[in-house]
């Protein structure tokens, strides 16, 4: 077996391609850096990252591809799943090898995988900005606290700037520990150095701004107000908002 | 904002829930330096309500007083209930807060009837222009255009809003009568045709100058009501197809009827929200505006209305086993689209994945197509499938709506389907 290893970065994953590409030798088995090897290796290889060679490489993809694609390539790999990054190896293999445009051949497992798991992290995206809640603190920022299944917080960038242009926020992502600040110009990646207290994603009083309470039981009356009680149907309520998202969203505390 | 406000919002939400639309789309606009906000073209729904519609923008009303005395509407004038309204500054800070705590998409502003419609249109007007104006709003609007509302404030509103829509409720004029006694299909027609004229006044004119102003850019809406009259679905549906016949018409809702005023005799008693023929015809609905069928098609004068056991496509398949089964591989977009458990989506992931290679059934069912309908259907390049054809349309038909072949028949009208065979 040959086992490539490298720092699991997408810039990583990029260099490994060059790499195999550039030595002739196709691993079948990617791993982390530290991780123990299985008993089989017959070579191994430790893939140094490089943005030359990523750079190259994702030139290469969009190249042979449409951007809608490489967007998918990229959700991909922000969904963490076990074993994405060889099923997104062998995909980008089978789009150099192939004269053909192969990204529409969804009879071919990977290139289905590929797009049904890319699916689920463009829908955790759009969760994320369907359920995202600001609370307003008192030096006029808007913060939100999430938790989402898949890393999809750096999708939702693009939207949050245009749409909430106007003012400062936050949104963080309890779960893995990071998140966005915008000030009014760019948005700066931050950890905060204590989120204990902020695991149930509500401001405390003091924090908050002076009206915001009064907008949060508005916002709570108010939904509870537009439910038609002779149609209620709790199965397609939590189908269409699913419960994982409920903690930290205003209207169902 | 005071204390008071919060009950108002309550009385005033209450009022506005009946009316169904609540769809942020149709219109993409980026944000401009210096105002608030964006709209995305699909519309996007910030919450769900516990009968699991969509929340997608602040439906309110600005007053639920009202002169009219419509027998279906929970505001009607005789009813005894909570009046209140909202002034213009109230709802617009409202509106703005809301919007930057990313609870909605934007407003959905409606109004009861006070004085007469243009007193009425005019003091909605105001809200929308003070938010766009004042406010450099720059989110989604969708506004109710009053039934007789005069053609100046129709145009005023179509500057500032995103969509309007006139309510035609019930779908013949008779019964409308019988219901709404103040109102008539022409108070609610000749609004429609404003916004249709507006529309394309502002397109002809945005081809000759390009930053010339929009008229309603996400078109109009309609709504009806369903069940509380005797129509039937092919009426229903006929109105439906003519009025997307107008280019602006995107989308006519339908609501099952809710029976807010039990007491008035002119109304049918019904023990449940007809929602299983309301979700029937919005699947009919679908059917004109996505699968390319004809409304008559769907339904007609044999069967003027949908069968509630099985989806409308599944019954026009039924009826026509003479078209199947479909070849997977060949056939056109057109034709796949007609196959029962294939939808959009799989349908052009089919005809972009058969460029490939032949698709077998297991492909299929890995690219999302509902083998347990299509499978009577379609054929592969495969062994040949059972299809309609040798199983016969009303076996099948007990098959896929689950209803227990042991020969006792629920409703003895459903079996005499007349099929010429």
């Amino acid at each position: 077996m040959i086992v490539f290893s490298y720092d699991k970065s997408f810039e990583g994953l990029l260099s490994v391609v060059f790499d195999a590409y550039n030595r002739k030798i196709f691993p079948d088995k990617l791993l982390g850096e530290g991780d123990p090897q299985p008993l089989f290796t017959e070579s191994h290889f430790q893939v140094i990252t490089s943005s030359e060679k990523s750079e190259r490489v994702w030139a290469g993809l969009q190249k042979k591809l449409p951007r809608k694609i490489c967007d998918m390539l990229i959700c991909l790999w922000l969904s963490e799943e076990k074993g994405s990054d060889e099923l997104l190896f062998r995909y980008i293999r089978k789009v150099f090898d192939s004269p053909e445009r192969i990204f529409t051949d969804f009879a071919d497992d990977d290139m289905l995988q590929v797009k049904k798991i890319a699916e689920k992290v463009a829908k955790e995206r759009l969760y994320l900005i369907q359920f995202i809640r600001f609370q307003k603190t008192s030096d006029d920022t808007y913060v939100a606290f999430v938790s989402p299944k898949y890393n999809a917080l750096p999708l939702t960038l693009g939207y949050l700037t245009d749409r909430f242009g106007g003012q400062k926020w936050l949104v963080y992502d309890l779960r893995r520990k990071y998140g966005y600040y915008y000030d009014l110009e760019k948005v700066i990646e931050i950890t905060l150095t204590k989120d204990d207290d902020l695991s149930d994603g509500r401001l405390n009083k003091e924090m908050m701004a002076e009206d915001e309470q009064l907008f949060q039981e508005l916002w709570k009356n108010y939904f509870k107000a537009l439910t038609i009680k002779e149609r209620l149907n709790p199965r397609l309520h939590t189908r269409n908002m699913p419960r994982r998202f409920w903690k930290y969203m205003t209207e169902k505390q | 904002m005071n204390a008071g406000i919060l009950e108002k919002l309550t009385v005033l939400a209450e009022s506005a829930k009946y009316d169904v639309s609540c769809a942020s789309s149709g219109i993409t606009r980026k944000r401009h330096s210096g105002s608030v906000g964006s709209a995305s073209g699909w519309g996007i729904c910030h919450s769900f309500t516990e009968d699991g519609r969509c929340v997608s923008l602040l439906k309110i009303m600005l007053t639920n007083y009202c002169i009219y005395d419509c027998a279906y509407c929970i505001n009607r004038r005789s009813n005894d209930i909570r009046r209140t309204a909202f002034t213009v500054d109230e709802l617009v800070e409202l509106t703005m807060e809301f919007y930057k705590r990313n609870y909605i998409e934007g407003l959905f502003l409606s109004s009861g009837v006070i004085k007469n419609p243009d007193y009425t249109m005019e003091r909605m007007v105001r809200v929308v222009k003070n938010l766009r104006v004042i406010h450099r709003y720059n989110g989604y609007i969708h506004m109710k255009s009053i039934p007789g509302a005069s053609r100046e404030l129709v145009n005023e509103a179509g500057l500032y809003a995103d969509r309007l829509s006139v309510n035609i409720e019930i779908p013949k004029e008779h019964n409308l009568k019988m219901l709404a006694p103040e109102k008539s299909y022409e108070a609610i027609y000749r609004p429609m045709s404003y916004i249709q004229q507006g529309v394309l006044a502002s397109a002809d004119e945005r081809k000759r100058f390009r930053h010339a102003p929009r008229f309603a850019p996400a078109g109009q809406s309609t709504q009806m009501i369903i069940g509380a009259t005797d129509e039937s679905d092919k009426e229903i549906l006929q109105l439906s197809a003519a009025l997307y016949r107008r280019s602006s018409m995107k989308r006519v809702y339908y609501s099952g009827f809710v029976p807010v005023n039990a007491y008035d005799k002119r109304l049918p008693a019904l023990k449940q929200v007809p929602l299983v023929r309301e979700n029937r015809l919005y699947q009919a609905d679908w059917l004109l505006r996505f699968y390319g069928f004809l409304a008559d098609e769907i339904v007609d004068d044999n069967r003027p209305n949908l069968d509630l056991d099985i989806d409308p496509k599944l019954a026009w398949a039924l009826r026509h086993p003479e078209q199947f089964p479909v070849n997977i591989n060949r056939a056109d977009y057109a034709l796949i689209l007609r196959v029962p458990g294939i939808g959009v989506k799989s349908a052009r992931l089919i005809v972009s994945a058969r460029k490939h290679r032949n698709l077998t059934s297991y492909d299929l069912k890995k690219i999302g197509v509902v083998m347990k309908k299509a499978q009577y259907f379609i054929t592969c390049n495969e062994l040949p499938f059972i299809t309609v054809n040798e199983l016969r349309p009303e076996y099948l038909r007990k098959i896929l709506s689950g209803k227990k072949t042991n020969g006792k028949a629920e409703n003895p009208a459903q079996l005499t389907l007349p099929f010429s065979d």
